[in-house]
């Protein structure tokens, strides 16, 4: 059987707000809801799980860091360590200080671009992706809720109406 | 209202009564004559080894006194300096560096006020407390300038004439580096800064019994005109106070490099007082979220040091200009775990432990990271003033940690006993709504 899907519309976000936290109250799972603009907070009131983007971008940055000592270590120290206006390329640690602005832009380097990588993978995200919008409007004016349907349509259809929904459309997914 | 409690205020005595007998024993074990620095040094090479190489390393410590001619009374004479010259350092890096926390807060205090943070009124009153100290901690470090400008030390070079008399560079520096006009330049910044202090704190306090926001609007005009003033006498504070203790070496940024460890220290006390009065059960609306953003600033502003730590470093080390050079070339070479070991403390230590959000709401987290950022910068201003007062002289012993003890003591009463004579609470200032519901 194919899944159906009620879409609740709402017009403004404290409104939607409520209405999330009496969804979550009545113990029915919301799939997904679309909104025009980040909504301070509808992220715990749904109770997701915290992003955990922030620890990858150290572990890149802590990458990236390996990779320009390595490097250099290997060009300027081991390769060919040749004197270059009397610095000192007899160790690593001798010539540091000269190797640090490009330990420090590698380091944030790897850390911003990998972790925004992360982002579109984990989001889905990439160029001539098709959009998913179940209403337009939702990009300008409109909130929309997306609750999944099992035999409690008309239970659903009073809930969401009570919380003050401007719009309710039943879906074939 | 708050209380001073009793068992603080006995602290705060014991601490200065012990450093003040640590500082008396200093001076007292102080060198008169040539033979007794010689056997002081000669008795302390006997306990440690790595020391035996002292009368080589002398006379390449600093200044155009010590290897004028490399004869050896110079020497004998110039270590006897170096030895009188440390308890009266160790006074003067203790004092500075608790006289700065006070003035990192204040600097702090007015860019609040003129950029009109909404999260920051409620800690006003505990930044207030804490500037208390600016009055007898700035008139402490004034009075012993005036020491050294009245010969009673020789923590500054160029304020003794004989070296002046056959030192070139020095006299090109006369006109700026001279007792006089050293002393009247010290009278005008401190003068400043306690000027502010005192308008601010008065219209403070006004602002809670008026029933306008004339106070809050003055403030916010005082404060702006003390930034200004603050940036300019913050600058040549540094030239004068510190850097003059190496009259042949100059650096730009050092003004800058000066604010930064002053403002994170500062940062760090009003962080680590707050914490202190919640846990006590005062100023109950400060919630984690306050504790965060403090945080927030500590982590961002040891950063900020590190960044022109660095700058000056390597600059100098990249193009390794003899004149330049000799600054860093004492400090890594006699003051090599100091002087590195004080880049850990203020950026490795803060940079991993307070990264993570979480852990910058963690009170006790927080306190730990403070204690290291503030030895840390402790370590910073000893690794500015120590070599060129004391050369590789150098300890912390008795003279250093007493120093600290009574100064910590001195801190400790001033702020706690002006924290109780106004509520902890602003009561109307316009943000203090938003700041009482400041969630991050």
């Amino acid at each position: 059987m194919a899944s159906k899907v009620i879409h609740a519309l709402y017009n403004d976000d404290d409104i939607l707000m409520l209405a999330v936290k009496k969804v979550k109250a009545a113990k029915h799972h919301i799939e997904e809801v679309y909104c025009p603009f980040p909504v301070h907070g509808l992220d715990k009131a749904m109770g997701l799980a915290p992003t955990r983007i922030a620890i990858t971008a150290f572990i890149y940055g802590c990458i990236g860091l390996a990779v320009a000592t390595v490097m250099m270590n290997f060009i300027m120290i081991q390769d060919w360590p040749q004197d270059i206006g009397g610095k000192p390329s007899f160790s690593y640690l001798e010539n540091m200080p000269a190797f640090v602005p490009i330990m420090f832009e590698l380091t944030v380097f790897f850390a911003a671009h990998l972790m925004v990588i992360t982002f579109y993978m984990r989001s889905k995200l990439w160029p001539f992706k098709q959009a998913e919008n179940p209403d337009v409007r939702t990009t300008d004016d409109l909130f929309l809720m997306e609750i999944e349907i099992h035999d409690n349509e008309e239970e659903l259809i009073a809930l969401l109406a009570d919380t003050g929904a401007v719009e309710i459309n039943i879906s074939e997914k | 209202m708050y209380t001073f409690s009793n068992r603080l205020k006995i602290a705060s005595f014991i601490l200065m009564a012990v450093g003040l007998l640590g500082i008396a024993a200093g001076f007292i074990s102080m060198p008169s004559t040539v033979e007794d620095a010689k056997a002081m040094v000669a008795s302390h090479d006997g306990g440690h080894g790595e020391h035996a190489t002292t009368e080589e390393h002398v006379k390449d410590t600093h200044g155009e006194s010590a290897h004028a001619e490399g004869s050896h009374s110079k020497h004998d004479e110039h270590l006897l300096h170096q030895l009188k010259n440390k308890p009266w350092a160790a006074l003067y890096v203790a004092a500075f560096f608790f006289f700065m926390i006070a003035l990192g807060v204040l600097a702090f205090y007015a860019i609040q006020r003129v950029a009109q943070a909404g999260w920051s009124p409620l800690l006003f009153r505990v930044m207030e407390g804490i500037t208390a100290y600016l009055a007898p901690g700035g008139i402490i470090v004034v009075a012993i300038l005036a020491t050294s400008v009245a010969h009673m030390n020789h923590l500054f070079v160029w304020m003794d004439a004989d070296v002046v008399a056959d030192d070139k560079l020095l006299q090109g520096k006369a006109g700026f580096l001279n007792g006089t006009f050293f002393l009247i330049r010290a009278v005008i910044f401190l003068g400043g800064w306690i000027a502010y202090r005192t308008i601010s704190r008065k219209l403070s306090l006004a602002q809670d019994e008026s029933n306008d926001n004339s106070n809050f609007v003055k403030n916010f005009r005082w404060s702006a005109g003390f930034l200004v003033f603050y940036l300019v006498t913050e600058s040549m504070m540094s030239w004068d106070w510190i850097m003059s203790v190496d009259p042949h070496w100059f650096s730009t940024l050092f003004g800058w490099y000066v604010f930064s460890s002053m403002f994170v220290s500062g940062i760090t006390v009003i962080a680590m007082v707050t914490i202190y009065l919640k846990s006590k059960g005062h100023l109950e609306e400060v919630n984690d979220s306050h504790i965060h953003d403090l945080a927030k600033f500590m982590f961002g502003i040891s950063i900020f040091w590190t960044y022109l730590w660095f700058s000056q470093f390597m600059l100098i080390w990249y193009a390794n200009i003899p004149e330049e050079i000799t600054y860093y070339i004492t400090r890594i070479e006699d003051y090599n775990l100091p002087f590195f070991g004080m880049v850990a403390m203020n950026f490795l230590f803060p940079l991993l432990l307070l990264m993570n959000s979480d852990y910058k709401r963690v009170n006790w987290f927080v306190i730990m990271a403070g204690v290291v950022i503030l030895a840390g910068h402790y370590l910073d201003i000893f690794n500015m003033i120590m070599p060129a007062t004391v050369g590789d002289q150098w300890s912390i012993g008795i003279s250093e940690i007493s120093s600290v003890l009574f100064f910590l003591g001195l801190f400790i009463f001033v702020v706690f006993r002006a924290l109780t004579t106004a509520p902890l609470q602003p009561k109307r200032n316009p943000f203090i709504g938003e700041s009482k519901h400041f969630h991050y």
